[in-house]
């Protein structure tokens, strides 16, 4: 009897937080088709739906060129960073060099390193190098990662030295070797890799309001971010949320199809990282 | 063998060791490098010694900004601790719905800090906001959620939580299970009661994940920028001003590239101390 109770508690403790998660999502979703008189209600349900929100955003901010824009620079960045993190890796796990240990070392050592650090060289940099407005500004400095690199040594050192030589013998070249046999063994490395590189990648704003002005060129969290700030939106709260939704929706889908190796990725990388 | 193996290895690290030499070594030189000089990113730098650093240790905004994210992360880790831990237990007793729950409260951490902003500005918004529309119903007074110097940095404080409990959630879950069954088992034999099987068995098995959340927190608060820029702009009163939303201020308002260089010498150095004051203090307990 105790026990079924709290069992019960259990669930609806869980519940009341379940929607206190969800709500404001749903919020969003049903504001985003509300005029904005109904929009700070309470209740999810209009009888006054409209698309008018969605139109307004259509309008005034070139929001499918900064969709193209954003989808450009998460997948450059995460073919990249899992391509040589792999590369890398691979040099560290399984070839007999002695600059493996001090490079791992350096790795290690960078990813000690804040932000806060190389942020402004960074950009001067970018500017340096004619870069400012221009999408390689948001995928170079990005293409690898000292995270992904130790994430992939860690993996591939457990694959059996047995199955490399073997393979070597049959006469494989060694980056033959990583894209053949040592990455797809690996899958739930390169994806753990790929979905936080992706996630973080089309996520970021701080680096492409620094690094793009030029309307067109800016990433969708960032066009966002200056539609609703820069007074375009001119309060419209529809509008707002019609545009943040259309900034959820990618992610929220592959979240709901893929959620089990989202939620994997980040305890994996949380844990090592 | 060996040689020959040497040359593969360096030859397949290259592409970082160039990429590591452009991206993080010749940054880090640099950022020292504009530490001593003032530069508006165009004209020549100039050399000015240690102007860059007195003027900071100087700066009222600075210490303010850094008073700001000590207020957050006093605010926000042990909330985060609470509410991650007994969600954790939570998911951890029930059996049916368990991955339900866990999808959801991990939603948060998927989605873009700009769409948790943007709606949280909504729903904490004085005259019009659902949080302040609720407590009217229950015939409670308008809280200033963003408006008032004392609250807006705790308000922020909430959203973040909201935000990126999920993940600490599933770190907990994932360290109670691998809590070998026998311990709650020879603790109940014992006559050990629900609460200290918790307090003696849970708690101490979870330290290392909870070293792991502090730190992750505390990085997350010194890099805390979308939220007060979007939400309030570092006001009311610089209330919000965090330290990357000084930075960006600095450099890209002020056009004061070298200072901003400098204070994210001095930010980076403070978060290393923090993080290894941390690591000190929680990984011999």
């Amino acid at each position: 009897m105790r026990n079924r109770l709290s069992t019960f508690v259990t669930y609806l403790f869980l519940a009341v937080f379940a929607i206190g998660f969800l709500y404001p999502f749903l919020w969003m979703m049903s504001g985003s088709f509300k005029p904005d008189f109904d929009v700070m209600k309470l209740g999810l349900l209009s009888s006054h739906l409209t698309a008018g929100n969605y139109a307004l955003v259509f309008d005034r901010i070139p929001v499918m060129r900064a969709f193209l824009n954003s989808l450009i620079v998460a997948v450059a960045v995460t073919g990249s960073v899992v391509v040589f993190g792999g590369i890398v890796g691979y040099s560290l796990a399984k070839v007999k060099w002695k600059g493996a240990k001090y490079l791992t070392v350096f790795l290690l050592f960078t990813m000690t390193l804040p932000f806060q650090l190389t942020l402004i060289p960074l950009y001067t940099m970018i500017v340096k190098f004619g870069l400012t407005d221009n999408l390689l500004g948001l995928i170079l400095p990005n293409m690898m990662t000292a995270v992904s690199i130790i994430m992939f040594r860690q993996f591939f050192i457990a694959i059996p030295d047995s199955l490399i030589e073997a393979a070597r013998i049959d006469g494989c070249s060694e980056l033959g070797l990583i894209f053949k046999v040592v990455m797809p063994l690996s899958r739930p490395a390169v994806l753990t890799v790929a979905i936080i590189t992706f996630l973080t990648s089309w996520n970021d704003v701080l680096w492409p309001l620094i690094v793009i002005r030029n309307r067109t060129l800016m990433t969708l969290p960032q066009l966002i971010t200056v539609f609703v700030l820069g007074g375009e939106a001119e309060s419209h709260l529809g509008a707002e949320l019609a545009a943040s939704t259309m900034l959820a929706m990618p992610i929220l889908l592959l979240y709901i199809f893929f959620q089990r190796y989202f939620i994997q990725s980040f305890i994996s990388s949380g844990v090592k990282g | 063998m060996m040689r020959k193996s040497g040359k593969i290895g360096l030859a397949l690290s290259t592409p970082y060791l160039l990429f590591a030499l452009a991206f993080v070594v010749f940054p880090l030189l640099f950022s020292v490098y504009l530490i001593f000089h003032r530069w508006d990113g165009m004209s020549a730098p100039v050399w000015i010694g240690l102007k860059n650093l007195r003027r900071l240790v100087s700066d009222s905004l600075f210490y303010q900004s850094l008073l700001n994210t000590l207020q957050f992360l006093v605010i926000h880790i042990p909330l985060q601790i609470f509410f991650a831990l007994i969600f954790a237990v939570g998911l951890n007793s029930i059996k049916i719905f368990r991955g339900f729950f866990r999808a959801v409260y991990f939603m948060p951490v998927v989605v873009s800090g700009v769409v948790v902003t943007i709606v949280w500005l909504q729903l904490y918004s004085f005259d019009y906001g659902i949080i302040n529309n609720l407590l009217t119903q229950f015939g409670l007074p308008r809280v200033p959620w963003l408006v008032s110097t004392d609250l807006a940095m705790p308000s922020i404080a909430i959203m973040a939580t909201w935000k990126n409990v999920g993940l600490y959630t599933v770190m907990f879950l994932a360290g109670l299970q691998g809590v070998p069954e026998e311990y709650y088992e020879a603790a109940t034999i014992d006559g050990a009661t629900s609460f200290q099987k918790f307090v003696k068995i849970t708690v101490p098995l979870l330290a290392p994940t909870m070293t792991l959340v502090v730190i992750l927190s505390t990085i997350n608060g010194f890099s805390l920028f979308v939220e007060p820029f979007v939400m309030t702009g570092g006001g009311p009163l610089n209330a919000t001003l965090s330290s990357v939303l000084y930075i960006y201020n600095q450099a890209f308002s002020f056009g004061h590239l070298g200072y901003a260089s400098a204070l994210g010498f001095v930010f980076a150095l403070i978060i290393l101390a923090a993080v290894l004051i941390q690591r000190k203090f929680l990984e011999t307990e």
